[in-house]
C-alpha cells in the first residue's frame, strides 16, 4: 500500500516484442523472409490505466494485442503481466494464467460461436477454470449479464438473435467472467453503429471504474481513444512512433506521423475545420516484409532528412512522460557524431533485442 | 427487475430445441415415418409373416412348378427362381442391408471426421493424413475389397461365425474404403472454422485443443458431415450388393436387398417385379434417410431454427 503513493509497479510490461510471420515461397517452401508485423515494441501499462493503441490498418495493432495474450507465439521479447513472463510460460502455466488476462474481439458476430446459447458462451470460461456447481454457474452468468446490461431472459438465445451492440456485450461479459485484471480490447467498437459505439465505450469505462480493470484499447477511431485512454501509443509499420499521455498527444503531437494521423481527426466546428491544416501523406505504407533500412516512416515523412534513411530511431523520452522515436527529437550529438555506421543499424532497435 | 416478478427459464438442453425444430420439418418427419415403417417391416415383419425365406421345396417337381410365381395370397410378392417366398426374403434381406448401411456409414463417418478434424486442426498432421487420404482415394476400391475378403475372410469367419463374420468383414471393408470424401469435406470446413474469432476467443480463455474441437469445431461441421452420412448409407447398401454379386459378400442363400436385385435382374424382362420390390425398398430407405439428414441439419443450426 505504501508503494501505491509512489510510482506504482506496471501491471503489464512489454519489452522488445517482435512478431514475425515467416514467408515460404517456391517449390520447396523455403523460408525466404518474414513479415515483420511487430518489430520491437516496448511499453508499460499501469494498473487501472487505459493505454490506447492507434495506427492505420495493417500497422500491427491487433498483432500486438494477440501476441500479448500469446494467441500468437511471439518471435522475441518479453511480456510481463502481473509478475510473470507470459511469452515464455509453459502451456499448463499459461492456462492457469489465462484468467488474469482476457480479450474483447473486434467482430462480435465472428467471435461468438453461432451454435452456443448465450449462457453457454458466457459460461465457457467458468467451465474451464472453476469447479462451480450448475446453480452457482447459472447465478454467476446472470450476474455477468446484469453487469453488462443484458436481460436475464436472453440466456437461452443464440448470438444471431442479438443486435451488434448486444453481441459485443456478450463478448465483454465472457471476458469478465473470470475477474481478469487486464483486458485487451481489440477494436471492440469498429464493427458497431456509431450510436452503439458510445454505449459500449461507456460500458467499458463503467466496468473499469467498478472493477478496477486495466485496458489495452486498440482502435483506429482516434476520437474514441482520446475519450477513453490515459496514454496513447501511435504505431506505424510494426513500431511505436510516439507514446504520450493522451492530452499532450492530441494537443501537440511530436512525431511527424502522429501529427499527420491526428490531423485526420474530424473537427466538429466548421470554422476551425476550414482553417485546419490537414497533413496528407503521399505514397503507400511500405511492405512489412521489406521495411526501409532507416526509420520506417522515412518514405513518407514530410520532414525527412539523410539520417532518417539510414538509422532506425530509438523510442526516447524527449519530454517527461513523452516517448518519441524520431531523429528530429533525438540527441543531436549522438546523431551527429556517429554518422552513419552500417554496424549500428542492426543494433539500434527499439527496446531490447534478444 | 426481480426474479419474483418474471419467470426466467433455466438454461435448457439444446436437444429439446433440436427436436422441436425437427418436428416442424415436414420432409424429415415423413422420412422418419417411412424409415420407421421399413425398420418395422424388417424387424417385426418376420413375426407376422411366418414363412421361411430360405425354404426350398425338397420335392423337385413341386419346386419347379412354384418358381417365379406372380403375387398371390400364398406369396404376396410372388416367388423367386427356386420358389422361395419373396416377401420373407425382402424382410430377411432388409435386416442385413439396413444394418450394413447404417454401421458402414457410422464407421466411415467416424474415420472420416477424425481424420478430417485432426488434419485440419493440427498443422503438423495435415500433410501426413492428407497424403494417406490421397493414397486411399487412388486405390481401386473393388479389387482392394476383394483382396481383403480373400485374405481375411476365412480368418474372420472362423473367429465370429459365418454370418457375423461376413457382416463384420463387409461393414469394415466398406467403412474403411469410403471415408475419404468425408475426411476432405471435414478438413475443408475445419480449416475455415479454426481461423474464426470464436476459436481464438476460446483459446484466449484457455480452452485446451480437444475441448475446442468438441465444443466449437465439431458442432459447426455437423451439417457437412450429415450430408456425407446420408449419402454414405445409400453408397454402402449399393456397395454391399456389388460385393454379394461378386460372391464375396454374403452367401447367395443369405438374402440382402442388393443380392435380391442381382438375382432378379437376370430375368428383368420376364419378371420385373423381382427387381422392382428390392429396388423400391432401397430407394425408399435412401430417400428417407436423406430427408432425415436434411431435417437434422436444419434442426442443428440455430440460425435456421424457429423459421
Amino acid at each position: 500500500m505504501l508503494d501505491a503513493s509512489r510510482q506504482p509497479e506496471p501491471l503489464v510490461r512489454v519489452e522488445g516484442l517482435k512478431m514475425h510471420f515467416p514467408i515460404y515461397t517456391g517449390l520447396f517452401r523455403s523460408h525466404t523472409g518474414d513479415v515483420k508485423a511487430v518489430d520491437g515494441v516496448s511499453f508499460d501499462i499501469l494498473p487501472g490505466e487505459t493505454l490506447g493503441l492507434v495506427g492505420e490498418s495493417g500497422c500491427g495493432k491487433s498483432t500486438v494485442g494477440r501476441a500479448l495474450l500469446r494467441l500468437y507465439e511471439p518471435t522475441a521479447g518479453r511480456v510481463i503481466i502481473d509478475g510473470e513472463d507470459v511469452a515464455h510460460l509453459s502451456a499448463e502455466k499459461l492456462r492457469q494464467k489465462r484468467p488474469t488476462m482476457q480479450m474483447v474481439f473486434q467482430d462480435p458476430q465472428a467471435s461468438l460461436n453461432p451454435r452456443m446459447t448465450l449462457a453457454g458462451i458466457i459460461g465457457e470460461p467458468l467451465d474451464e477454470h472453476t469447479s462451480m456447481s450448475r446453480a452457482e454457474k447459472t447465478q454467476r452468468i446472470y450476474e455477468l449479464m446484469d453487469q453488462v446490461g443484458l436481460n436475464r431472459r436472453f440466456a437461452n438465445r443464440y448470438p444471431h438473435e442479438f443486435s451488434g451492440g448486444q453481441r459485443q456485450r456478450i463478448g465483454i461479459a465472457r471476458a469478465l467472467a473470470l475477474n481478469p485484471k487486464f483486458i485487451v480490447c481489440d477494436e471492440p467498437i469498429a464493427a458497431l453503429d456509431v450510436s452503439i459505439q458510445a454505449q459500449v465505450v461507456n460500458l467499458l469505462e463503467d466496468l473499469q471504474e467498478r472493477l478496477g480493470l486495466t485496458y489495452l484499447f486498440i482502435s483506429h477511431d482516434l476520437s474514441m481513444v482520446r475519450h477513453l485512454a490515459d496514454r496513447v501509443a501511435v504505431m506505424y509499420l510494426g513500431r511505436i512512433a510516439e507514446l504520450s499521455p493522451s492530452k499532450d498527444l492530441y494537443s501537440r503531437p511530436l512525431h511527424p506521423y502522429a501529427e499527420a494521423l491526428l490531423s485526420a481527426v474530424n473537427e466538429p466546428d466548421p470554422e476551425l475545420a476550414a482553417r485546419r491544416n490537414r497533413i496528407i501523406l503521399k505514397g503507400d505504407v511500405p511492405s512489412p516484409a521489406n521495411p526501409p533500412q532507416g526509420c520506417n516512416f522515412c518514405t513518407r515523412c514530410p520532414r525527412v532528412f539523410d539520417l532518417c534513411r539510414q538509422v532506425k530511431p530509438d523510442l526516447q523520452e524527449v519530454e517527461p512522460g513523452r516517448f518519441v522515436a524520431c531523429h528530429l527529437f533525438s540527441d543531436k550529438t549522438t546523431a551527429g557524431t556517429t554518422g552513419v555506421p552500417e554496424a549500428r543499424i542492426e543494433h539500434n532497435q527499439q527496446g531490447a533485442s534478444k | 427487475m426481480t426474479d419474483a416478478t418474471q419467470v426466467i427459464e433455466a438454461p435448457r438442453s439444446q436437444w429439446r430445441d433440436v427436436w422441436d425444430q425437427f418436428r416442424h420439418h415436414k420432409g424429415a418427419m415423413a422420412g422418419l415415418c417411412v424409415l420407421l415403417l421399413i425398420v418395422a417391416f424388417v424387424v417385426i415383419g418376420p413375426f407376422v409373416w411366418r414363412v421361411d425365406g430360405t425354404y426350398i421345396d425338397p420335392d423337385a417337381a413341386k419346386m419347379i412348378l412354384g418358381r417365379n410365381k406372380p403375387p398371390s395370397w400364398a406369396h404376396p410378392l410372388g416367388t423367386d427362381q427356386v420358389g422361395r417366398d419373396m416377401l420373407a426374403r425382402m424382410m430377411l434381406g432388409g435386416k442385413v442391408s439396413l444394418a450394413v448401411g447404417l454401421v458402414a456409414m457410422l464407421v466411415s463417418i467416424f474415420i472420416g471426421t477424425t481424420v478430417g478434424v485432426l488434419s485440419g486442426y493440427f498443422r503438423r498432421l495435415d500433410g501426413l493424413l492428407m497424403r494417406m487420404t490421397d493414397l486411399f482415394l487412388s486405390l481401386p476400391l473393388l479389387p482392394l475389397l476383394l483382396v481383403l475378403m480373400f485374405l481375411y475372410g476365412n480368418l474372420v469367419k472362423r473367429a465370429f461365425g459365418p454370418e457375423l463374420g461376413t457382416f463384420l468383414l463387409v461393414v469394415l471393408g466398406i467403412g474403411l474404403t469410403s471415408w475419404m470424401h468425408s475426411a476432405r469435406i471435414v478438413r475443408g470446413s475445419v480449416l475455415a472454422l479454426k481461423e474464426r474469432e470464436f476459436v481464438l476467443a476460446a483459446r484466449s480463455i484457455g480452452t485446451p485443443a480437444r475441448r475446442i474441437i468438441l465444443r466449437h469445431i465439431l458442432p459447426n461441421v455437423v451439417s457437412a458431415v450429415m450430408v456425407a452420412a446420408t449419402l454414405g448409407i445409400a453408397g454402402a447398401i449399393i456397395t454391399e450388393s456389388v460385393l454379394s454379386f461378386l460372391g464375396l459378400g454374403f452367401p447367395p442363400d443369405f438374402p440382402t436387398w442388393g443380392g435380391l436385385l442381382n438375382e432378379g435382374y437376370v430375368s428383368l424382362t420376364t419378371y420385373p417385379s423381382r427387381v422392382i420390390w428390392p429396388g423400391i425398398a432401397i430407394s425408399l430407405t435412401v430417400l428417407s434417410v436423406n430427408y432425415i439428414g436434411d431435417g437434422l441439419r436444419d434442426a442443428l443450426d440455430p440460425r435456421i431454427r424457429g423459421r
